[in-house]
């Protein structure tokens, strides 16, 4: 039966590689740019059964978007048709929020909307105490009442070093983590090294941080070299923006009014709901938005990537 | 596009990559006009760097195969190349076909890797069972074949020793063969049936529990049967009047043996046969078998006499048990002190109950055992014997597959290794018909040259790394001291 479902995904997607990590536990999914680090909590089998279903949901995601790509790079607006794909219309939901006042494109919740969607396959076919599904940072997380998880972040996610952990309670309504930021893998028009956000969805989460990282910006300031996105990549969503490409050393004064910017940002999402919590981080300084309890993030450091369970 | 921007057809999100620039995987970019992949996979460099290692499935056609593996926390990050797949040379005297350095602590590191072709080469197998599989230096047999013997048996397990130069070489032609095929099956590991000459048939996995005439052993024995009850008299005492623990080697007796003796548990009158060693611990009370306690007896009273009937007493009561609880009977004496069997009393229930708790789970463990005492060294150095030396002064370590091995004192290198430490599918045979084993010799570079070894032929651990052809990346198995750590000496 194994063998069967191996075969099978690999007729579907033959690029795709599905992989268990060493330590036996996470599993590794891999697509063109789709780097997916997942790990399910529950009954050995259960957690097979939705590693499986991972899987099998995994092998098409790409094809499925790709199918929608020319859309899906487009500017997003009120009256937005919605596309075909599961996956697609995650994103969607996940901007739509934004698109009457902002410029942005489904794209800015791509991440999260393809770990939003592995999670959902995971969780419909087994029963899971918890489980997270990290796509290159941004995180969707599942957690039964009386479960928590504790992530790790790190203040620039160019170098991995552990900065500080903030710990998400089931009780909690956060089951999403997304991190933003022009040193990140995407463009930013803004000049933030992180901002990570706790949403109720990955995808939300996504989108915010793109949002946020956005506004964290000195329009006009002479330390900041930007480029128009498509002379770097022809095929960007963000056309001819100007995309932040280096930040020279900011006084700290700059630092503030930056980060003040975004965190001006910040607290107006969260009053409309659409983040819970939200850390900016601009050359060593720090600021949070939202609630900061024991069980939220710490102001010093911020970022993606690491995992832990509690 | 009018620029110089290429399409990439990695993936189905096609990419316009301009020159110097990747594309939105990351991996893919524009190098001069070129579509190159640049590193394979970031994100598990990453994961390298955290100090895990990446990971069994590489290879196309073996992804995840669905099951999930359970290993401990993951060990170190660096990369070793196993012999695994290396080849071997022939004749020896060329060299290795991989002699890798690599830096560990700013000291130069050479692995010298090799797969071996082993005649003197055979497994230890160790099957943990009291049942009788088959008298000492009895012939154990595959395929109708002599493919070795049963050995000294241990504590809780019985020992096979199998193939070996004598059957590889020395019988038939089909005995060579049948014997390779067993070793290869054994530690490749995977599922291999034998019969013992005037034994059991068993079937014997590395890791698995043994099928002793097509029934799964369960557990291991919690002791002899003696041990037995000096674990567990405190626990019958006052609610049994004697225990009897069957066992095919040392059958015990609690109101006999001392431990019941300090308790203060009076004479029964029980008679038990077969030859008493010292007081309530008795030898061959019975056959050898596959039934209570690795005896041939079904039914545990005829391994009594008539009890004592100036000690004995009607309504007395007495247990019988085997040492893995897995066989027991409850007896009262009757008028005439004649054994009823009766109901278990709840009391005693919880009694077997913890014996058999206290078991560990049955299984078969197989060890190779090879010698590269031979001409394989010449791979390694044009002084085949200062690399013996080498060893035995644990200046250059020796793995199997990364895997650790004992090696023997004495001369030669020698060596055991758990096959199940090793990576899946690390042995593969010749028609000769001999083993291929992975061995890799692990040495500083200095002691190296001044072995006499080939250090022209000595090539960087990324150049290895790099070359794209069918490397298969495992890891480490978490159980395993990595193998460029620690344990190789520095030489004064």
């Amino acid at each position: 039966m194994a063998a069967g479902i191996r075969s099978q995904n690999e007729e579907m997607n033959p690029r795709a590689q599905i992989r268990m990590l060493p330590d036996g536990r996470r599993l590794h999914l891999h697509d063109g740019p789709i780097d997916v680090i997942l790990e399910a909590f529950g009954p050995a089998c259960e957690i097979e059964a939705a590693y499986r279903a991972a899987s099998a949901r995994f092998v098409t995601v790409l094809d499925e978007l790709c199918g929608e790509l020319s859309f899906l790079r487009q500017s997003c607006s009120p009256e937005t048709a919605w596309p075909q794909g599961a996956t697609a219309r995650r994103m969607v939901a996940a901007v739509m929020p934004y698109a009457a006042e902002y410029f942005i494109t489904p794209m800015a919740a791509v991440a999260g909307a393809v770990a939003e969607e592995i999670l959902a396959a995971m969780v419909a076919a087994a029963d899971l105490s918890s489980a997270y599904v990290n796509d290159g940072g941004d995180i969707a997380l599942h957690m039964n009442p009386g479960e928590k998880f504790v992530v790790g972040m790190v203040e620039r996610p160019d170098r991995p070093s552990l900065m500080g952990t903030t710990t998400v309670h089931a009780a909690d309504s956060v089951r999403g983590i997304a991190t933003s930021g022009w040193r990140g893998r995407s463009f930013s028009l803004g000049i933030a090294d992180a901002v990570t956000v706790l949403a109720d969805r990955a995808g939300a989460a996504d989108a915010a941080a793109t949002i946020i990282a956005n506004a964290v910006d000195l329009p006009g300031h002479p330390a900041v070299v930007r480029v128009p996105a498509c002379t770097l990549a022809p095929d960007t969503d963000l056309g001819d923006r100007l995309v932040t490409q280096a930040v020279g050393d900011l006084t700290a004064e700059d630092v503030n009014h930056a980060l003040e910017a975004g965190a001006r940002t910040a607290e107006r999402l969260l009053k409309m709901g659409l983040i819970r919590t939200t850390a900016l981080s601009l050359q060593g300084t720090a600021r949070v938005v939202g609630p900061t309890g024991e069980s939220r993030m710490i102001a010093t450091s911020v970022h993606e990537r690491g995992l832990v369970h509690a | 596009m009018a620029d110089d921007a290429i399409r990439c057809d990695a993936c189905p999100v096609l990419c316009y990559i301009k020159p110097g620039r990747t594309g939105s995987c990351d991996r893919y970019g524009n190098h001069e006009g070129k579509l190159v992949r640049l590193d394979p996979h970031v994100v598990l460099d990453r994961v390298l760097e955290r100090g895990e290692s990446v990971v069994p499935f590489l290879d196309r056609g073996r992804d995840w195969d669905g099951t999930l593996i359970h290993q401990g926390a993951a060990s170190h990050g660096e990369t070793f190349v196993t012999a695994i797949g290396a080849g071997t040379t022939y004749p020896d005297y060329k060299p290795a076909p991989f002699i890798i350095s690599s830096q560990v602590e700013g000291v130069d590191m050479v692995t010298v890797v090799t797969e071996g072709i082993f005649s003197y080469c055979g497994v230890k197998v160790k099957i943990d069972t009291d049942r009788h599989l088959g008298p000492e230096c009895g012939t154990v047999r595959a395929q109708g074949e002599a493919v070795g013997h049963v050995t000294t048996s241990e504590y809780g397990s019985q020992m096979l020793s199998l193939g070996g130069v004598r059957h590889l070489t020395g019988g038939s032609r089909k005995e060579g063969t049948a014997t390779c095929d067993v070793l290869l099956s054994l530690c490749n590991g995977k599922a291999v049936e034998l019969k013992i000459d005037d034994g059991a048939k068993v079937v014997v996995q590395a890791g698995q529990p043994p099928i002793v005439d097509g029934v799964q052993e369960e557990r291991m024995r919690v002791g002899c049967g003696s041990a037995t009850i000096g674990m567990f008299a405190k626990q019958w005492f006052g609610k049994v009047d004697d225990v009897v623990v069957v066992d095919d080697h040392i059958t015990g007796v609690l109101s006999e043996h001392q431990a019941g003796k300090l308790l203060g548990v009076p004479e029964t009158g029980i008679k038990l046969k077969g030859r008493r060693s010292t007081p309530g611990r008795y030898f061959q009370v019975a056959e050898p078998g596959t039934s209570w306690g690795g005896t041939d007896i079904e039914d545990p009273l005829t391994i009594l006499g008539k009890f004592n009937a100036k000690k004995a007493w009607p309504g007395l009561r007495f247990l019988m048990v085997s040492t893995t609880g897995e066989h027991y009977g409850y007896f009262e004496l009757d008028e005439d002190l004649k054994p009823r069997e009766k109901d278990l009393p709840a009391a005693l229930r919880e009694s077997v109950a913890r014996i058999k708790e206290n078991c560990e789970p049955a299984l078969c463990t197989v060890l190779f055992m090879g010698g590269a005492g031979g001409s394989l060294r010449a791979g390694v150095t044009e002084n085949p014997v200062k690399l013996t030396h080498s060893v035995r002064d644990a200046l250059t370590r020796v793995t199997c597959g990364g895997a650790p091995v004992y090696v023997w004192p004495g001369g030669g290198i020698t060596f055991m290794a758990d096959v199940s430490r090793m990576p899946q599918n690390a042995f593969g045979s010749v028609p000769t018909p001999a083993l291929v084993a992975p061995i890799e010799f692990t040495l500083k570079l200095s002691d190296y040259a001044a072995l006499g070894g080939y250090t022209d032929h000595v090539r960087p651990l990324s150049s290895i790394v790099a070359e794209k052809e069918s490397r298969r990346r495992v890891a480490a198995h978490s159980e395993n001291p990595w193998p460029l750590e620690s344990g190789v000496k520095t030489k004064r």
